[in-house]
Order: C-alpha cells, then structure tokens, then sequence
C-alpha cells in the first residue's frame, strides 16, 4: 500500500546494488536519484551505508564494494546482492492493473508494446499476479482522446467545437494544447484557448469535430497549469452566493461542485445546506431543475422562482390530463 | 528509518542470501551485527528476542521469503535462510517501446491509491537494468479520487481473500445495515470506486459504492477464506449493475434549444407543435432512464417527451415537484 519510510528506503537498498550490477560502466549519482525518486544527498546516505554492509566476516574482502570516478559510481563487489527482490503482490496488482488499462485506451501508447510488457510483467511477477483484486476503467470511447495525443505528440495547435453545459452551448475555438489529464473517470484536455485568452479545462466528452492545425501549439509565457489537487472546477470567490439545502438523493453536488459551507440539516431529513457561488444563474437553474425537487433553494429566491415558472411552463404543454397523472 | 536498524536488516539479507544452510537465531546474534549482544543476562536475551521478531515481521513485510528448517536431523531447532530462487525478481527484459508503456501506465496511479507500490515496482524493474524512461511521455496527469477511506480495508480485503463486514447506506435509506461480503475486487468506474463480491446475506453477487460505507469497514478470519469465480471481470459486473438495458426515447425540442441534448440525438425531422411552431423531432438513447429524465426536466418548456410512456411520466413527476417550489401553485 502506501509505502511508508522504512519500507521505501529498504526496498532502495536492496535494489541499489542490483541497479548498479546491471550498469557495469557506471551511473551519474544525479541520474540514478532521479531513477530512485530521491534528492542526490539521500541518494549518497544510501551508498553510505551499504558500504558498510556485506558478508560475514564483515572484513574488506566482505562487504560492498564502490567505486566512485568523477560523477559517476559504479559497484565492484556486490557480497551476492545481484537482483532485485521480486515483486509484492500490491506491486504487481499496480503494474499489471495499469497495463490493462493502458490496453483499453487507444491512442495513448502502442498497442502491441502494452500487450507484450504486459505478458513480460505477469511472467516476472510470478505468484503475485494471481491475484488482481483491483480494475480500473476507463472511458475508451472518447473519439478525440487520439486526436488531442496526436496533436501534443506533435505539438500542433488544434481547432475544436466545444459544448459549454454551463450556458447549454456549443462553441468553436482554436486552442495551444499543454496537457492531458485524467480526473475522476473524465479526460480533459488543458490548453490555451486563444478566444477567451486564457487558460482552459475541454472535457473531451464535450469536445466535437476536433482537428490537428498545421501550425504550432504556441502557448504564450502567462499559460500555467492548473493545480488541479481540488478537482477540476475553480471556485469563483466574487460570484453571488447560491444557498440549496440538499436532500439525500441530491447530495453528490456537494463533492462535485467546488462548495463553501456545509451543513447537515434535518429538513429534509439526512439533508445538507451548502452554498455555492456561480456567475451564471441559468446554470444554477439547470443544476435545480435536474435534481428534480431534490434540492430546495434558499437564496436567492429568483431562483426558485424561475425554476418554477418554467416548471409550469412545461406541464402546460403536457397537458392538463398529463399533469394529473403526473401526480 | 533509523540508519542502524537500516543497516542490520541489509547485513541480515545479505548472511541468509548467502547461505545455503540454515542459520540459527544464536550464530545471527553473534554473526550480524548490530544485535544486542549475549552477555548472559535475561535482559539481553530479551532485548535480542524483541528485535529479531521485528526485523523477521518487517523482511516479510517486504515481501523477503524468509524460510525456516534444521538443515539436519542432528540440529537442535530451527534456523533461518533465503532461498535465492525465490527472492530475486527472475529475468526480464523490455525494449524501449515496452518499456515507454511501464513508465506510461504506473503514472495512472501518481498520488492515487497504488502509488506507493507503482513506484517500488518501478524501482525493481530499474534495478533489474531496464531503463524506464518517462520523459518521453506525452505530458499526461492522470488523477483517480484518492479520498476514499473505505478503499485500504477493502482492497487488502480482496487481496488477501479475507471475508469483509461493513454498514451501507443506501440513497433511499434512512440508516446504514450491517452487510458482510467475500470481496472479490475493488473497481474504479466513471470516476468512482465500487466493491464487488458476493453478498453473503442475499447469497447473490453485489456491487457496493465505496462512498456509501459507513465508518472502518471489518476485515474478518483468516486469508484465503474463499475463492472469486474463475474468470470475473470486476469492471464488467460494475458496468452491467449500474447501466440497465439501452431505451429508446423520442423527445420534440423547439428550434435552437437543448444544444446538449442534441450532441448525441439522431434527428427525426420536423413536426408541428399545434401552434404553427415547426420543433425538432430527435431520438435519444440511454441505459440510465432517470438520469436523462433529470436532464430532459431540466431543459423546462424547451423539450416534450413523445415516447415512452414511463420516461414522459417521470419527466411529468419531476416538472410537478418542481412546479411547486415556489409556493405559488
């Protein structure tokens, strides 16, 4: 699981040694911190002490022997420490879990290479890919996931439709692609978006017709990534506030939308009071009116307003009859 | 990790490698150093006895197949030793392509439930010389919804094939009941995990929302209390439990309107609306009926359902409620 200290520095020295086996001609200490995802001087503790392990004996001959040449370190006695230690069962589930799913995702990496490490991994890992209780899926059939890897591969500037649920619209945009993210089961594509001049979030679900420019993705110096650690929707702190009281049904707004406050509440029962804020009330009305009388609105009373008459508005074309068995 | 203890555990991996023979706690104590030392006091002993339990449970922590045996009949109790075949990671080698899909894939768990194991994976695969490299990779920012307490229990659970009890609490109910599971896996779909296994109550095959457990779930009896059946697939029991069969559904919108709903509608043509308006006749489909009758109510007085009778009901239903939110009706 989430490897704690001691079980992350025990597993780097025992698998320093074998690293450097493999690399008889020597690694620069910044190349092999980086491929242990550890700062340079943690790196040298490391070698520190393995230095000061060995065989039985524990006499020159015994222990570990390196040899450092400018930059560069590479073993000269090993004391029998030459491979690595096979794989955990959580190592493996990670692995193979990840290549399975890299297999169901089209455009993201070859094919035939994902199928082939997959099959070297599961042998490698022995016993411990017998066990998989782990799946992950992921929407494949997002036609523009290719097409948007195509264009940051090439670094190309891409000209789409994108449909804006927030005003129920659909717009056309060239943007400079900077990356792809995959955030609670959704791909979105970040880029600069040179109509709005801006920063931008595409989910590709929403994004239609989408084709790679000639020219270069050039995103001015200003672009820079979002911290997306939040999730993806940024709260909009000057935008007038919306006060609902969510019934339960209802209650996953509060972990999809960027909230502010809230509060259990007992009408309705089980119920929770949150304030959002959103410059786009005809959003706020949409959001309402899908959750079906699930969400009561407090403020501001405009909104329930709203909602209402277009409520009425609907059930009039229904017909009387229809509104009665509606009920 | 104290540099000492660090220290005593490489030393101890290193004698029991290199060891055909099985070596006793004593010639440990007196061979690797960093032991409490014999001096013949009982506290010594004790202190020695305390240590090497520890350094034994953290080894096969890790995953070091420490074995134990007499290497004859003559030895008086038993020792310890490591079979190499077992410890090393047996060979393997990957070309620069396969080796770009690694590195791509374990990025799927960067800060997300796996990650610490993603990463030691990545470390032993370095450390049997192949050259993962990542820069190569499109700039890619994979994130899975990490904050779901529930998922630990549950995953160590179906791994170990332990029997798993917790409080669920449906969306339709007031409070949590008490369910106890064989869990066979832990799937993550659209976003969101669910745990599927077989409900030992109903004695069927269920899926549960990680979210929707209440509190710590309960890890029960020993490992390997069951076996899932041969040939599931986790993800395709999720899927086939949360989407229902595909409904055709036939709405009138009027012209300009529902720009959404019409990214995935097949148009019908045009038909009046009685009042000389010509609407758009669009054909959807859905496997999640009341989701889309949440989004046609939402769309208000722009768009009538035509067809089916249940999902026109359940658009009327939501308007009527919604109708009344005002006070005015």
């Amino acid at each position: 699981m989430t490897a704690s200290g001691t079980a992350d520095r025990m597993t780097r020295l025992l698998a320093l040694v074998p690293y450097l086996t493999a690399r008889p001609q020597g690694v620069p200490l910044a190349e092999a911190a980086r491929d242990f995802g550890v700062p340079e001087r943690q790196l040298r503790r490391d070698l520190d002490l393995l230095w000061m392990c060995g065989l039985p004996g524990y006499g020159p001959g015994d222990l570990i022997d390196l040899a450092f040449e400018g930059d560069r370190v590479r073993v000269t006695f090993t004391a029998g420490m030459v491979r690595p230690l096979r794989l955990t069962t959580d190592e493996a589930v990670a692995l193979i879990v990840a290549l399975r799913t890299l297999l169901e995702l089209p455009g993201l990496a070859e094919g035939e290479a994902v199928s082939r490490a997959l099959a070297k991994v599961s042998a490698a890992a022995g016993h411990a890919a017998e066990v998989t209780p782990v799946a992950l899926s992921v929407d494949a059939r997002e036609q523009a996931l290719a097409v948007v890897r195509e264009a940051l591969e090439r670094r190309r500037a891409l000209h789409l439709h994108y449909y804006v649920p927030t005003r129920d619209e659909r717009t056309e945009r060239t943007v400079d692609p900077m990356r792809l993210l995959f955030v609670d089961g959704h791909w979105y594509l970040e880029a600069w978006c040179r109509r709005a001049e801006g920063v931008r979030l595409f989910r590709l679900d929403r994004v239609d017709d989408v084709v790679v420019l000639d020219e270069p993705a050039a995103p001015p110096p200003q672009a820079t990534e979002r911290d997306i650690d939040n999730g993806v929707y940024q709260p909009e702190p000057d935008a007038p506030v919306v006060r609902l009281r969510l019934a339960r049904p209802a209650r996953w707004v509060a972990d999809y939308y960027p909230v502010e406050q809230a509060t259990p509440v007992e009408d309705p029962p089980g119920g929770l009071a949150v304030v959002l804020r959103t410059a786009e009330l005809a959003w706020a009305r949409r959001l309402v009116a899908s959750l079906g009388g699930a969400a009561v609105v407090d403020e501001p009373p405009e909104l329930a307003a709203q909602v209402a008459v277009d409520a009425r508005a609907a059930l009039a074309r229904y017909g009387g009859d229809e509104q009665h068995r509606g009920r | 990790m104290a540099a000492k203890r660090a220290e005593r555990l490489v030393n101890l991996v290193i004698a029991l490698l290199g060891t055909r023979q099985y070596v006793t706690a004593a010639r440990i104590r007196a061979t690797v150093p960093g032991y409490e030392q014999d001096d013949g006091s009982e506290r010594a002993d004790e202190a020695f006895k305390r240590m090497f339990e520890r350094d034994k449970a953290e080894l096969r922590e890790m995953g070091v197949p420490l074995e134990t045996g007499r290497t004859s009949a003559f030895d008086t109790e038993d020792g310890y030793r490591i079979a190499r075949a077992e410890y090393e990671l047996p060979e393997i080698t990957l070309t620069g392509e396969e080796a770009a899909a690694v590195g791509l894939a374990l990025r799927l768990w960067e800060s997300a439930q796996l990650a610490g194991a993603a990463h030691s994976a990545l470390v032993k695969l370095k450390a049997a010389g192949i050259d993962v490299d990542t820069s190569r990779a499109i700039p890619l920012q994979p994130r899975l919804d990490a904050g779901e307490p529930a998922f630990e229990a549950c995953y160590a659970a179906a791994r170990d094939r332990r029997l798993l009890e917790f409080d669920y609490r449906r969306p339709d109910e007031d409070t949590p009941a008490r369910r106890h599971v064989q869990p066979w896996g832990v799937v993550a779909w659209h976003g969101r995990w669910y745990l599927v296994g077989l409900d030992l109550d109903r004695q069927a095959p269920r899926v549960f929302r990680l979210s929707r457990v209440v509190g710590a779930p309960a890890v029960k009896g020993a490992p390997g209390a069951f076996e899932p059946p041969a040939d599931v697939d986790l993800a395709s029991v999720v899927a086939g439990q949360v989407t229902g069969e595909e409904q055709l559904v036939v709405v009138r919108a009027r012209p300009g309107t529902a720009v959404g709903l019409r990214r995935h509608a097949i148009p019908l043509g045009g038909a009046d609306d009685g009042s000389g308006t010509v609407e758009d006749r669009l054909e959807l489909r859905t496997t999640e009926p009341q989701a889309l009758a949440d989004q046609l109510a939402a769309y208000g007085p722009d768009v009538v359902v035509e067809s089916p009778r249940e999902i026109r009901d359940a658009v009327i239903t939501r308007l009527t409620r919604l109708a009344a939110m005002d006070g005015a009706a």
